[in-house]
């Protein structure tokens, strides 16, 4: 039982480093893990999943004002790009962060493709740390149904 | 250019129109110098045929009473009289060639008559031989044939005899007959051509060929030239005129004046160029364009000289005019082109200089801009954990080595803010703050900080007199970063000696008087009567800067030589910043310096003198500069001394003087001190050598590491627990190390900041007994909402939520809060406007701006506004740290502090912590 336990906290740890090492997230999701508390056991993954929404609803939203041919609302775009950039700077997902830093750029200067193209990466970014983020809270829950702690987990 | 210079030549041509060897026939015979008078006489007698007009009655007049009309009549005596010497010398010629002949007649009758004597003594030499005789005398005859001209004298009779000399005398007297009627008919002839001469070389004849020869030559010349020629009388009334194409009538110009003949412009301005040279006495030249009536509009190249009698008065003026129109228009046109050659020349360069500015400046900002991003973050990292450090318990030592390392952090961080500055002040939107600071203490910390990274073995010494105050105001970032930036420049290039910085006051320098009247800076200089000029130099013992690079050394990018810019590295930026801001700052940056002897660099600033009640708001800004370090001793000190500490790990190093509070410890904690130490090859980054050692040697020195840093440490122990034998993977990236020496540090803050949050908390449940402080925060994002929701829930506090800016003020409105936290961007009203209606409702006491602005502002109790009014309500902004974001806007709109995003619980705590105390 413990073995087990140990082994899944070594491999939620390995998963959670890599996820900091390739980048997917930063120090802000530490500063999220650390505000989870025995009040709010689920705070992480409750904001993650608000996150996560919020991402479709926006991306969902931009892509409808992008697809216009002609006479793009690229002020629309802008603050969509705008809530977006804030609320993944906000979680700590670093790539939708970075993706989001060049889609204002494009915004910025009207440029529809760029605008396509960052969309269409933001929108796998997001995809892609939904279902890393969803592996490890698995993970989270394996190791608590296991009986074990969530253990603490420190990199940049 | 070169047609330029034809038409130029055009010109000269037209005004010396007359050909130089006009003149008449007479001057070149005689060779005689042409006579001044000569082309007027010319022109005036040309002026008497049909094709001119002129008063013919005046003209003798003219002639007799000008000086030109005497020195023609001058001249043609003259040349009468050349003549006449002409004929008699050809007379004389012809005389004297008579008289040769004559001379030659007579020689020839000499010898006829010796030829007779000879003859008669003749028969004595030939008696013997008839023939013989005979012979003889047939050549002899022959040969007196050719001597008499050919003339046989034929003589039949018999040699000797009567007849015979008869007969000879017969035929030599008729000889002499022809020879004198020769002569006689000679004489005849030379009497006849010498009547000839006299009778058909009358003057007057001759001149009047050769006037006509002249006009002839005139007329073929000036047939088509365009060209006008007159004279005027001292009043300027015309006497005659001649003209190519005359349109008007005799009677039209003659006695009149331009004016009078003339209307439109240019005629005004040649009467007075004319009156001009009457006056003067100067023949001169010029340009005027007429636009007349009669002809339009034609400019004329006119030449006036002015006439004397023969009292020398000025009695009119020749004039001659050619018409230059087609030149002159050809010429403004050239000279039109270019000059629009020039400006669009001109036009193209500013363009070029312009674009490539923008260019750089855009690719400078795009640079500065991620920079700032990429750097900053780390660093605020660093700078955090130093400051969750100092609240832990310190003791005197450690506190004090953290602060160097707080104020050091928090340079580096300015100084990336002040490179994103160096552009504002570039573009001309920097501003300076006027702050309090203690100009001892920061030329301390400047020299700590220096000493704490020195590398080399040098003094650094501080000397401060006694009449620099103990508080100034001024920007003391700028300040101290121009001393950090002085500074290390100066280590860079001392290898030996010292480096310091000396702080004097001086009386106001010249060049304050011109500057004075720049009342920007004065007033963000916080300058007024109560300021003091300080002088500081910074001065090293260096290698010197040579002359010939003093100029380019405050040049952007420029190093002394491309050789220092190999060896020492360095962006050439940092003299540029340092001359911009103490410009800015309203002084002076010089340097003096001698190779290998050291420079000084000297800046000469203004500041206000601080007053002790001054103390108001610059504690938000610069109080952990320094509040922190409160050393009762740092206020009046004159002196530092920071030594070498390199040498102190081996040596006794001698005692260590005055405030020098970096105790040795502090170089044995220091990693690169300690590498040097063992290391030959010092190295800037402790992972690399690391690495290279165990892969060099397999082995690591436990010792060291441990003594090293905690980083060191911290890797060491990984790679034992990873991987049992020595780095096989890890090792061969140094940044793998840094990766884990980073998480091992990491630890170390969440550790600290978890035991640090658990003490406050305690402190801050004891607080919100006694009173709960209430927070708004203005924040449009809903997942920025949770997360700072639930920071403020972990640091103990609500918070109540506005989703904009106009719901920010009706919070604010409705209730009374002790700490705003707005977000910049939002939709709706952003927060800076939202600040800017709160400042105004604090000073106003009502909220007209704000309905002005269009919000639905709720009638309150009067009470209550007026309860808000008094108190300033501390409004913090979080900024995404973008351009467009700047603090300096957020401080501009009234915010007083900002946070920048994202917002994390240390910020938000060490935020809360200053304003809700």
């Amino acid at each position: 039982m413990n073995t087990v336990v140990a082994q899944l906290q070594r491999q939620f740890q390995d998963y959670i480093v890599s996820l900091y090492q390739q980048g997917f997230l930063d120090n802000q999701f530490t500063e999220l893990r650390n505000l989870q508390d025995e009040g709010t056991p689920d705070f992480v993954s409750e904001v993650v999943s608000l996150f996560f929404d919020d991402c479709a609803k926006l991306i969902n939203n931009m892509s409808r004002s992008l697809e216009q041919p002609e006479n793009v609302d690229f002020k629309q775009v802008d603050s969509g790009v705008h809530q977006l950039k804030g609320s993944s700077s906000s979680v700590g997902a670093r790539r939708v962060k970075n993706v989001c830093i060049s889609f204002k750029e494009c915004c910025d200067v009207h440029n529809r493709e760029g605008c396509l193209r960052c969309l269409q990466q933001v929108d796998y970014e997001y995809k892609m740390l939904k279902t890393k983020l969803e592996d490890l809270f698995k993970l989270e829950q394996r190791i608590l149904q296991a009986g074990g702690t969530i253990p603490q987990v420190d990199i940049k | 250019m070169e047609t330029d210079q034809i038409e130029e030549m055009d010109v000269e041509v037209l005004s010396s129109m007359w050909p130089e060897d006009v003149g008449t026939e007479a001057d070149k015979q005689f060779n005689v110098e042409k006579s001044a008078g000569d082309s007027d006489m010319l022109k005036e007698v040309d002026l008497s045929e049909k094709r001119t007009m002129a008063d013919l009655t005046r003209l003798p007049e003219l002639m007799d009473t000008t000086q030109h009309g005497t020195s023609q009549l001058t001249n043609l005596v003259k040349q009468w009289e050349y003549m006449q010497d002409n004929a008699v010398r050809l007379l004389r010629e012809e005389l004297k060639i008579l008289t040769r002949q004559r001379e030659e007649a007579e020689a020839k009758e000499l010898k006829i008559i010796e030829e007779h004597n000879f003859e008669t003594e003749e028969p004595e030499n030939v008696p013997v031989l008839d023939e013989t005789s005979d012979l003889f005398r047939r050549f002899r005859q022959k040969k007196r044939d050719a001597l008499v001209d050919s003339k046989k004298i034929e003589i039949d009779e018999e040699f000797d005899t009567v007849a015979y000399w008869k007969q000879k005398a017969l035929s030599l007297e008729k000889m002499l007959e022809a020879s004198t009627e020769r002569e006689r008919r000679l004489i005849e002839k030379l009497n006849e051509s010498l009547k000839a001469m006299e009778s058909h070389s009358a003057p007057v004849e001759e001149l009047t060929r050769n006037l006509k020869r002249a006009e002839g030559f005139l007329h073929f010349i000036l047939q088509n030239a365009p060209i006008v020629m007159g004279h005027q009388d001292k009043d300027l009334r015309y006497l005659f005129i001649y003209n190519k194409f005359p349109s008007l009538r005799e009677q039209d110009i003659l006695g009149k004046t331009d004016v009078e003949i003339f209307h439109g412009g240019g005629v005004k301005e040649s009467e007075d160029f004319k009156r001009e040279v009457l006056e003067k006495g100067k023949a001169s030249k010029r340009e005027i364009t007429f636009e007349t009536e009669l002809f339009g509009s034609k400019t004329f190249l006119i030449y006036v000289e002015p006439v004397y009698n023969k009292a020398k008065e000025t009695i009119g003026i020749n004039y001659m005019g050619m018409e230059v129109t087609d030149q002159v228009r050809k010429r403004e046109k050239m000279a039109k082109l270019r000059e629009d050659n020039a400006v669009r020349k001109a036009m193209e360069s500013e363009l070029n200089k312009t674009i490539h500015i923008t260019e750089e400046t855009m690719r400078a900002k795009q640079m500065l801009a991620t920079m700032s991003h990429e750097i900053r973050s780390p660093l605020s990292g660093v700078v955090g954990m130093a400051e969750i450090l100092s609240t832990t318990k310190l003791d005197k030592e450690q506190r004090q080595l953290l602060n160097v390392m707080i104020s050091s952090g928090d340079l580096v961080l300015q100084l990336i803010n002040d490179i994103l500055d160096l552009s504002k002040v570039e573009s001309g939107v920097m501003k300076l703050e006027a702050t309090k600071f203690r100009p001892r203490e920061v030329v301390k910390h400047v020299l700590q900080t220096a000493a704490a990274s020195l590398k080399k073995d040098l003094t650094l010494e501080g000397t401060i007199t006694d009449d620099v105050p103990i508080e100034v105001v001024g920007d003391v970032l700028r300040i101290r970063q121009i001393l950090t930036n002085l500074i290390s420049n100066a280590i860079k290039f001392t290898h030996q000696g010292k480096v310091g910085i000396r702080l004097q006051v001086i009386s106001e320098p010249s060049f304050a008087s011109e500057n004075a009247l720049d009342p920007d800076a004065q007033e963000q200089n916080g300058l007024t009567e109560t300021s003091v000029w300080i002088c500081c130099d910074v001065y090293d013992t260096g290698i010197g800067i040579p002359e010939n690079a003093l100029p380019c050394l405050f040049k952007k990018y420029m190093q002394a030589s491309a050789d220092h810019a190999r060896k020492y590295g360095g962006t050439g930026l940092g003299l540029a910043i340092c001359k911009q801001l103490v410009e800015l700052m309203g002084g002076r940056l010089t340097v003096t310096s001698q190779v290998n002897e050291g420079s000084t660099f000297t800046f000469i600033l203004p500041y206000k003198v601080a007053t002790s009640d001054d103390h108001s708001d610059d504690q938000d800004e610069f109080s952990d500069m320094v509040d922190h370090h409160h050393e009762p001793d740092d206020t009046t000190e004159g002196y530092f001394q920071f030594k070498p500490l390199l040498g102190s790990i081996y040596s006794n190093g001698g005692p260590v003087i005055g405030n020098n509070f970096l105790p040795h410890k502090v170089m044995l904690t220091s990693p690169l001190k300690l590498i040097n130490g063992f290391v030959a090859d010092p190295c800037n980054d402790t992972g690399q050598c690391e690495t290279g050692q165990v892969e060099n040697g397999g082995y690591i020195d436990e010792t060291r590491l441990k003594t090293s840093s905690g980083h060191c440490i911290e890797s060491n122990g990984q790679y034992e627990n990873g991987n049992g034998r020595c780095l096989s993977k890890e090792s061969e990236s140094c940044s793998s190390s840094q990766a884990s020496s980073e998480g091992g540090t990491l630890e170390m803050e969440s550790e600290l900041t978890v035991s640090s949050h658990r003490e406050e908390e305690k402190a801050e449940t004891d607080l919100k007994e006694t009173s709960k402080p209430k927070i708004l925060l203005v924040e449009d994002n809903k997942i920025n909402i949770m997360v700072a929701k639930s920071m403020m829930k972990q640091l103990g506090y609500t918070i109540d939520i506005a989703n904009n800016g106009v719901e920010a003020i009706n919070a604010v409105e409705g209730s009374s809060y002790d700490l705003v936290l707005m977000d910049v961007c939002m939709p709706v009203m952003d927060g800076l406007k939202a600040t800017r209606l709160i400042r105004s409702y604090e000073e106003t006491g009502n909220w007209d701006a704000a309905i002005e602005a269009g919000i639905d502002i709720k009638t309150l109790e009067d009470e209550q506004a007026c309860v808000h009014s008094t108190k300033r309500l501390p409004i913090i902004a979080m900024t995404a740290n973008t351009l467009a974001e700047s603090s300096e806007e957020c401080y501009a709109n009234g915010m007083d502090s900002f946070i920048s995003k994202p917002v994390t619980l240390q910020k938000l705590k060490e935020c809360l912590q200053q304003y809700l105390h």
